[in-house]
């Protein structure tokens, strides 16, 4: 067996069973495989500001205190800015999750491996920032439980999603931030 | 490490008026990493509801907050040093980019009276890297600039989706003395 998921697999399980989530998705490949799956008003998409997916994940979580958030992102992208993690260990908010797509890899770059590749566990830093729950993801039934958690509200939930590391085609649907703005803000508030 | 002076004559209250115009101006979220200059406004903002003040690891990571606090509709405020502002200078662009209000509070080191020469390279640069990075900038370097400043640029922010960044130089807070 495998001992990682297909990235665009583990995208279309997430869509398929997404309700009134609000999801924030780090640059690159996360966005093509969320949006691939299924854009939606309620998906924010960030194409550069490498690091700023959780934060912003982060803000919207605290702002929408009654609504599920879920940050997908990469393992690079994340570890650019991974002191969120103990920030967001302070807060402590109940409804926020970050699914890591890990593919051990710089996937926009060239494939040069990335610090997980070494061994650097995301999942313990978040453990040791006081993550009630954090966990690695292999396996299709671990899928279905992190993915049950990110609307669970008893957050913050933390999963690394091991992913193949062979390259595929990025596919943008909104590279305009004004208008993914806005239409995230039309769904949610009623204004832009 | 001796204790921070004011230059100003009449201690707190300018600051007590500038935090008043942030709660008048409805923000909800203070995003920090302390600085002496910054000590009061964050210690009104952990006085109120226990969520609304963010400590920070890096400075970067308020910018994110800010942003993401707007799209789920609530104004958030970002507080930091000067020299956190070389921290941000890539993730502004997600400011940029998505046309954010975004509000920025500036405690300057490294200009007026600096004693400490590793904070000169970033704080003689602050402003011109925020013009740079397409913030409106404003220079408080008397109390009542201050309190003008930043009720004026909290409009300028959230009314015309803008970058505004209220720089509290060493003039009005003080250098520290080292």
């Amino acid at each position: 067996m495998a001992n990682h998921l297909q990235r665009a697999e583990v995208a279309r399980t997430l869509m398929e069973q997404v309700g009134d989530e609000l999801i924030v998705c780090g640059l690159g490949s996360p966005v093509s495989d969320v949006s691939s799956a299924r854009d939606r008003d309620l998906n924010f998409y960030l194409v550069g500001a490498m690091g700023s997916a959780t934060p912003t994940g982060l803000g919207l979580a605290l702002a929408q205190p009654d609504r599920a958030v879920v940050v997908v992102t990469g393992d690079a992208e994340l570890m650019m800015n991974i002191g969120i993690l103990a920030t967001i260990g302070i807060k402590q908010p109940r409804n926020l999750s970050i699914l890591v797509f890990d593919n051990e890899r710089f996937g926009e770059t060239g494939q040069q491996v990335s610090h997980t590749a070494y061994g650097i566990d995301i999942a313990g830093i978040a453990v040791a920032c006081r993550f009630p729950h954090a966990m690695l993801v292999r396996q299709s039934h671990e899928l279905g439980k992190a993915l049950a958690l990110t609307h669970a509200m008893t957050g913050p939930h933390l999963a690394v999603i091991k992913v193949d590391p062979e390259r595929v085609p990025i596919s943008i649907p909104i590279k305009d931030g004004v208008l993914c703005k806005g239409r995230f803000r039309k769904a949610l508030l009623g204004t832009y | 490490m001796a204790d921070v002076s004011s230059a100003a004559g009449n201690p707190d209250d300018w600051r007590d008026q500038v935090f008043d115009a942030f709660e008048r101006a409805g923000i909800e979220i203070f995003c920090y990493l302390p600085d002496a200059g910054l000590d009061s406004f964050i210690h009104r903002a952990n006085a109120g509801n226990a969520q609304r003040a963010v400590i920070l690891s890096t400075e970067e990571e308020g910018v994110g907050i800010c942003c993401g606090a707007w799209l789920g509709g609530k104004r958030a405020v970002l507080m930091i040093q000067s020299s956190g502002v070389g921290n941000c200078i890539n993730t502004f662009s997600l400011v940029s980019n998505c046309r954010f209000p975004f509000f920025l509070l500036v405690s300057m080191r490294g200009e007026f009276g600096e004693g400490n020469p590793w904070q000169i390279p970033m704080g003689s640069t602050t402003q011109d890297m925020l013009e740079l990075a397409g913030f409106q900038v404003f220079r408080a370097t008397h109390p009542e600039d201050a309190v003008t400043m930043v009720t004026e640029g909290l409009k300028m922010a959230w009314r015309s989706d803008a970058p505004v960044a209220v720089l509290l130089s060493q003039r009005l807070i003080g250098a520290k003395d080292m």
